[in-house]
């Protein structure tokens, strides 16, 4: 039950909708875009958000799809993260998405809304920065793309007015050997202590965190140190983490002591698999 | 206090295969339409935040958590709760093995079930775990609830 | 004139058996359906207000102003009420608890104002608008904290509270009660005992967590009744409780009951109902409904008590128990309830199932910032168990003798006596060392190796016992009434709850079994109304097939006689001659020759239409016998007829990297007196097992240092889910209780009692540290392993 109203609107068209949005902006509505609404739905209901208006993109042809396009994986903003994993054209990412809150939840929660939520995890994002993707991002002045390095830097900066359309993933990095870990504090369902996906490219091992700062990251400096072989991995992983972009979160899913003990070791198993990979 | 527009907006959705029109609030939430508006309250509350599973139903023949769904999201969906199954082998599989006992999880259980047999009709212990956990049951161990499942999905 | 015709039977009546039979609930079909009307099941209903609780955003505070003007102005609000409002204080044993803060909050969560609306977002929206103003004051957030000399005061008048049961609230502290055990001679117990420990055990408050959040209606008709439809376990308690604090005659307030969504206990207390009723007063009796959300269910209705405990145990050389000091400080939170009457109860089974001479115990219920606690499935068992567990694996260790062993050679037995120094016999006690050595049979004990390590992972088994009486007012009682139909059928008349447990359809068994028929043949509706049906305490402490149980077979034993004395006159007999079977009364002597129920159910009609006799209705009753309240200064006194003990274990394979654990194998035999539906016994064992094991395992409110919960959804906290269960092994003890029907125990709690202790101890052998705190978080273990290098 959410104890305010809003308007909604349902755009059939990308220009459609930053219209309306700016449109209802300028009305003082303080609209928000929509994909799977999971999150909106659960902010609303304790009045943690009071958006005048809801523009619902699940009718923009292009949010919807998902499929190879000239050596591109093109994945829409509103594809649910359960058809994601199902038809699996980045198992690292089918994966990821998996451990993302529970199989009928996540017919749902949809990759953009995962990646723009508020909620400290937004887990899908991870595959993509290690994918080096890139962004379709719609605003009133048209659809620009841009890497995902420069626009994801703890969260989507997206401009006034901007969604996420789509994200394009170079195939290339669609079949490299990865890993992907969610440890949680207990239970199979839930937030992360800690949430690791990496991928082997070149020799080199990638990694990207989330759950242990208030944001989800890939560092250079980290992975830089992480495959410093010729340091034994205990020093290695000691480095990776006084090298993290934030202060490590402490909360009920846990403590930061025990969330940076649980780092370790899913660090070092990351290298153990994926050295050998 | 933010109350822009409570105007209210027409649906149409199939719910039991019958074509059903009403006006709602865009802000209404579609377990409490089911249940108030139509009077079918075989799909529960239990945490209207999506941790729960007790108010799962098919949409489109898919579970769903209908707390975690705006009302006006189901235009033109097609709906179905308990009370649209009919003669179904997991309603008869469930109350065979006992597999609930206060019975309030247990439509949410059985429309989990009903919904992961319209995707594998045959699944497998890691995808009906994956699938179940969705649902929280506190009165049974699960073990009744594990009897029933492995009853439907293994083929006969 | 034809009187009795031959039954075609000539071999007799064959004398049907429903107890020990597993027939499926008579609501099974509702339920799987979904056609089961739960309680809010009808709040869509047209002209049915809402109400809404606004909840203290502080756990100490005063409360200077309230302004709800801003909320009245939202179109749709038709009243809100404030603790000014309803200046009446409520709560059994000890009436500490305004309905809705008055003058202070003590938790936050606690009710500040409550608001009516034409529909319930509305109210919601009303409710995010009352604006408190609070002077802010210290708060106390641990029963040990509250214990301090100098702990900020929770309640200014403790001495003031008016007292309905016996209890011993120390005015001028945070001690809302205290029992005192006072047992054989200490100085002597330990001069016997040649090894001691001590040992502090902590489990911290969690919640019920039924998935049905509570709900409540009620409606005040112009003729002055008062209708209340609640998700209860005690609606004869409401009946007697709005009386009470409203000055309404008892008949005129009507409590009806539907089937329940899980309660656990946590649907015991009166809470929601005092709310609905002032909510319904306040405008002008229309009907409301309050339904909590599920955050607030967790953190403003009353949650699971917390306990700190103190023991120290001796034991001879041989290891036999000399003496036991205990001290339990109960986390009952900002309100009493019935955490003072949990921990009366926690101080009578304080030893745990053991023999112990000497027994020195103080078990307080202490007054924290913290929601307020009622029963939980166990009532303060669960907690004290684990604590005298953990200690009764400690001081095996210490003497060096196997865990089982141990508790068997202590086993507390016949001619033995209680901390309340109750004498025990086969029949109020049941047979503990039967059930150790069915466990150990079970587990095959003797070829475990206790901790088993095969690379970084450790496979361990915990063990334990558990005992548990039952702690009733001691007037505690039921009714029964059985009404027979011109079909041969019978109506079931009782006031036990369906919360799930299936107590409606074993009582049909224990009616079928007296007076050999078939279940089916009975009929019970699963909805309980105070106006027309018998009375029942309430549908807690495992008593409901006990007392309904023994109400019913007087029942039946009253219509049986009625049924002889009929059919006499029409098979020209005496009533002595006859018995009752298969739908009818017979001969003893000559079977086939007998009269079928069905003709002398509304009396008998002779051919040419003279009718003798009536309807054959059943009346039969039961209370609590020779229980007696314990003396204040020693706790002597019979708290309960009968102990039902039972020995768990469980098997964990701990990973030593991460300490994170699976949870292999849990197994429990209890002595169940007598089973009465196997599948449904089965069924309340491994659910409250499972029930244990998520508790100990995760399950506590997490604090701030302000005193606000940090985890009110299932979202952070955290339920068993599908896929995490143990394997389940139950056996069963049949030892009869003589005064219970058919020689029943209560089994309802009991299989939730020790899980935290064989979860502890076996994560304890397995981590090779003490774990002594839930909840039993991989971080805990961690923690603990961290602290101790």
């Amino acid at each position: 039950m959410i104890p305010f109203d809003f308007e909604y609107y349902k755009p059939s068209s990308v220009h459609m909708a930053v219209e309306l949005f700016q449109l209802l902006q300028n009305q003082g509505k303080k609209p928000v875009y929509y994909a799977g609404g999971t999150e909106i739905i659960t902010w609303a209901r304790t009045n943690s958000i009071q958006p005048g208006a809801v523009i619902n993109l699940n009718s923009i042809p292009e949010c919807s799809v998902m499929g190879i396009q000239k050596d591109k994986l093109v994945i829409g903003a509103c594809v649910t993260l359960s058809a994601l994993s199902e038809a699996n054209p980045f198992p690292l990412l089918s994966q990821t998405a998996q451990g993302v809150a529970d199989q009928t939840a996540r017919n749902k929660i949809t990759l953009g809304g995962n990646i723009c939520g508020k909620i400290y995890y937004r887990e899908a994002v991870l595959p993509l920065l290690l994918a080096n993707s890139r962004m379709i991002i719609a605003g009133i002045h048209g659809i620009r793309e841009v890497s995902i390095h420069q626009v994801f830097l703890q969260q989507l900066r997206l401009e006034n007015g901007e969604f996420l359309v789509q994200t394009f993933t170079d195939q290339y990095y669609l079949s490299l050997p990865f890993v992907h870990y969610k440890k949680r504090q207990i239970g199979n369902v839930g937030y992360p202590l800690v949430t690791v996906a990496a991928l082997k490219q070149d020799n080199q091992i990638h990694t990207a965190y989330s759950g242990v700062c208030s944001f989800p990251f890939r560092s250079i400096e980290i992975d830089q140190v992480l495959n410093s072989s010729s340091i034994p991995l205990a020093a290695r992983i000691e480095q990776a983490i006084s090298k993290l972009p934030g202060s490590i979160i402490h909360n009920t899913e846990g403590s930061a002591p025990y969330r940076k003990f649980v780092l370790k070791q899913t660090m070092a198993d990351t290298i153990h698999i994926l050295e050998r990979r | 206090m933010s109350s822009y527009n409570s105007a209210l907006y027409p649906v149409e959705m199939e719910i039991n295969s019958e074509v059903q029109t009403i006006r709602i609030r865009a802000a209404d939430i579609l377990l409490y339409t089911l249940r108030d508006k139509f009077g079918l309250t075989g799909s529960k509350s239990g945490c209207d935040n999506g941790d729960c599973g007790s108010c799962t139903i098919l949409v489109n023949r898919q579970p769903m958590k209908s707390c975690l769904m705006l009302t006006i999201e189901a235009d033109g969906k097609q709906i179905t709760t308990i009370e649209g199954l009919m003669n179904s082998q997991v309603q008869n599989i469930f109350a065979q093995h006992q597999a609930f006992q206060c019975g309030y999880c247990t439509p949410g259980f059985i429309m989990n079930c009903e919904g992961l047999r319209n995707v594998h009709p045959i699944a497998d212990e890691e995808t009906i775990r994956v699938w179940l956990e969705s649902n929280i049951c506190r009165c049974t161990s699960y073990e009744e609830i594990h009897h029933a499942v492995k009853d439907i999905f293994t083929p006969k | 004139m034809i009187v009795a015709r031959s039954l075609g039977n000539k071999e007799g009546v064959k004398i049907r058996q429903s107890i020990g039979k597993s027939i499926p609930r008579k609501e099974t079909w509702e339920k799987v359906t979904g056609t089961t009307k739960y309680i809010n099941d009808t709040s869509g209903e047209p002209g049915l207000l809402h109400a809404k609780i606004a909840i203290s955003q502080h756990a100490h505070a005063k409360i200077k102003s309230i302004d709800s003007s801003d909320a009245m102005k939202i179109q749709g609000v038709k009243a809100i009420i404030t603790g000014q409002n309803a200046p009446i204080l409520t709560g059994s044993p000890l009436a500490d608890r305004p309905p809705i803060a008055i003058d202070k909050v003590r938790y936050y969560g606690e009710p500040i104002a409550l608001i009516v609306a034409e529909q319930e977002y509305i109210a919601e929206m009303a409710a995010l608008q009352i604006k408190v103003e609070y002077e802010l004051l210290p708060v106390v957030l641990s029963p040990s904290d509250a214990l301090q000399k100098n702990a900020p005061l929770i309640h200014e008048h403790l001495a003031e509270y008016k007292r309905h049961e016996d209890v011993y609230p120390e005015p001028g502290t945070n001690i809302a009660n205290r029992t005192k055990i006072r047992k054989g001679n200490m100085e002597e117990g330990w001069k016997n005992s040649d090894h001691t420990i001590e040992v502090e055990v902590t489990s911290p408050q969690s919640d019920h967590a039924a998935i049905e959040m509570r709900c409540c209606s009620a409606q005040v008709l112009p003729d002055g009744r008062v209708i209340i439809h609640s998700a209860s376990q005690s609606p004869f308690v409401i009946r007697r409780a709005i009386s009470q604090s409203f000055q309404i005659p008892l008949h005129k307030v009507i409590v009806h009951t539907p089937m329940v969504g899980g309660s656990f206990g946590g649907k015991s207390a009166i809470q929601m109902e005092f709310l609905a009723f002032l909510a319904s007063r306040a405008v002008g009796g229309r009907a409301v409904n309050l339904v909590n959300s599920r955050e607030v269910d967790m953190i403003s209705s009353p949650v699971h008590i917390g306990l700190h405990a103190k023991i120290k145990l001796g034991c001879s050389l041989e290891g036999k128990m000399m003496a036991a000091e205990i001290l339990h400080l109960y986390d009952g939170g900002a309100y009493s309830d019935r955490g003072a009457v949990m921990s009366r109860s926690g101080a009578v089974d304080c030893t745990g199932p053991y023999r112990i001479d000497n027994v020195h115990c103080d078990s307080l219920c202490m007054y924290t910032n913290k929601p307020y606690s009622t029963s939980f499935r166990g009532f303060g068992h669960p907690e004290l168990t684990l604590a005298i567990e953990r200690a009764m694996d400690l001081l095996a260790t210490r003497v060096g003798m196997d865990p089982l062993e141990f508790r068997f050679f202590n086993a507390i037995g016949p001619g033995d006596t209680t901390p309340t120094q109750t004498l025990l016999d086969r029949s109020n006690l049941g047979d503990l060392p039967m059930c150790i050595a069915k466990l150990k049979t079970l587990i095959h004990w003797d070829e475990l190796s206790l901790r088993e390590t095969k690379g970084h992972l450790i496979k361990a088994t915990g063990v334990c016992c558990f005992w548990k009486n039952s702690n009733t007012p001691t007037d505690a009682g039921a009714g029964a009434a059985i009404l027979f139909n011109p079909d041969g059928s019978v109506n079931l008349l009782c006031g036990a709850v369906e919360i799930g447990q299936g107590t409606r359809t074993a009582l049909t068994q224990l009616l079928a079994e007296r007076l050999r028929m078939e279940e089916r043949m009975i009929n019970i509706t699963m909805e309980v109304n105070t106006e027309t049906d018998p009375y029942q305490w309430k549908t807690v402490a495992s008593r409901s097939t006990f007392l309904v149980g023994n109400a019913l077979l007087n029942a039946a034993d009253d219509a049986i006689v009625q049924l002889k004395n009929i059919a006499a006159i029409v098979l020209q007999c005496s009533p002595e001659e006859l018995d009752v079977g298969n739908g009818k009364v017979f001969i003893i002597d000559r079977p086939a020759v007998g009269i079928e129920i069905e003709k002398i159910a509304y009396g008998y009609k002779y051919p040419n239409g003279n009718t003798i006799g009536g309807q054959i209705i059943g009346r039969g009753s039961y209370a609590m016998r020779n229980l007696t309240l314990l003396d204040p200064e020693t706790g002597e006194g019979n708290p309960g007829p009968e102990w039902t003990v039972g020995a768990q274990a469980v098997e964990v394979e701990l990973n030593t990297r991460e300490y994170t654990y699976k949870i292999i194998k849990a197994v429990t035999v209890i002595d169940a007196g007598k089973v009465i539906n196997p599948q449904f016994a089965r069924s309340q064992i491994t659910g409250a097992m499972s029930m244990g094991l998520s508790f100990a395992s995760r399950e506590a409110f997490i604090f701030n240092d302000k005193g606000a919960i940090l985890n009110p959804q299932f979202r952070t906290y955290k339920l068993i889910r599908y896929g995490e269960q143990p394997e389940y092994f139950v056996d069963f003890v049949e030892t009869p209780h003589v005064e219970a029907p058919f020689g029943l125990r209560g089994i309802g709690e009991h299989g939730l009692i020790g899980m935290p202790a064989a979860l502890a101890n076996s994560l304890s052998i397995a981590a090779g540290v003490e774990l002594n705190h839930l909840p039993l978080t991989p971080e805990m273990i961690w923690r603990t392993i961290y602290d101790s290098v």
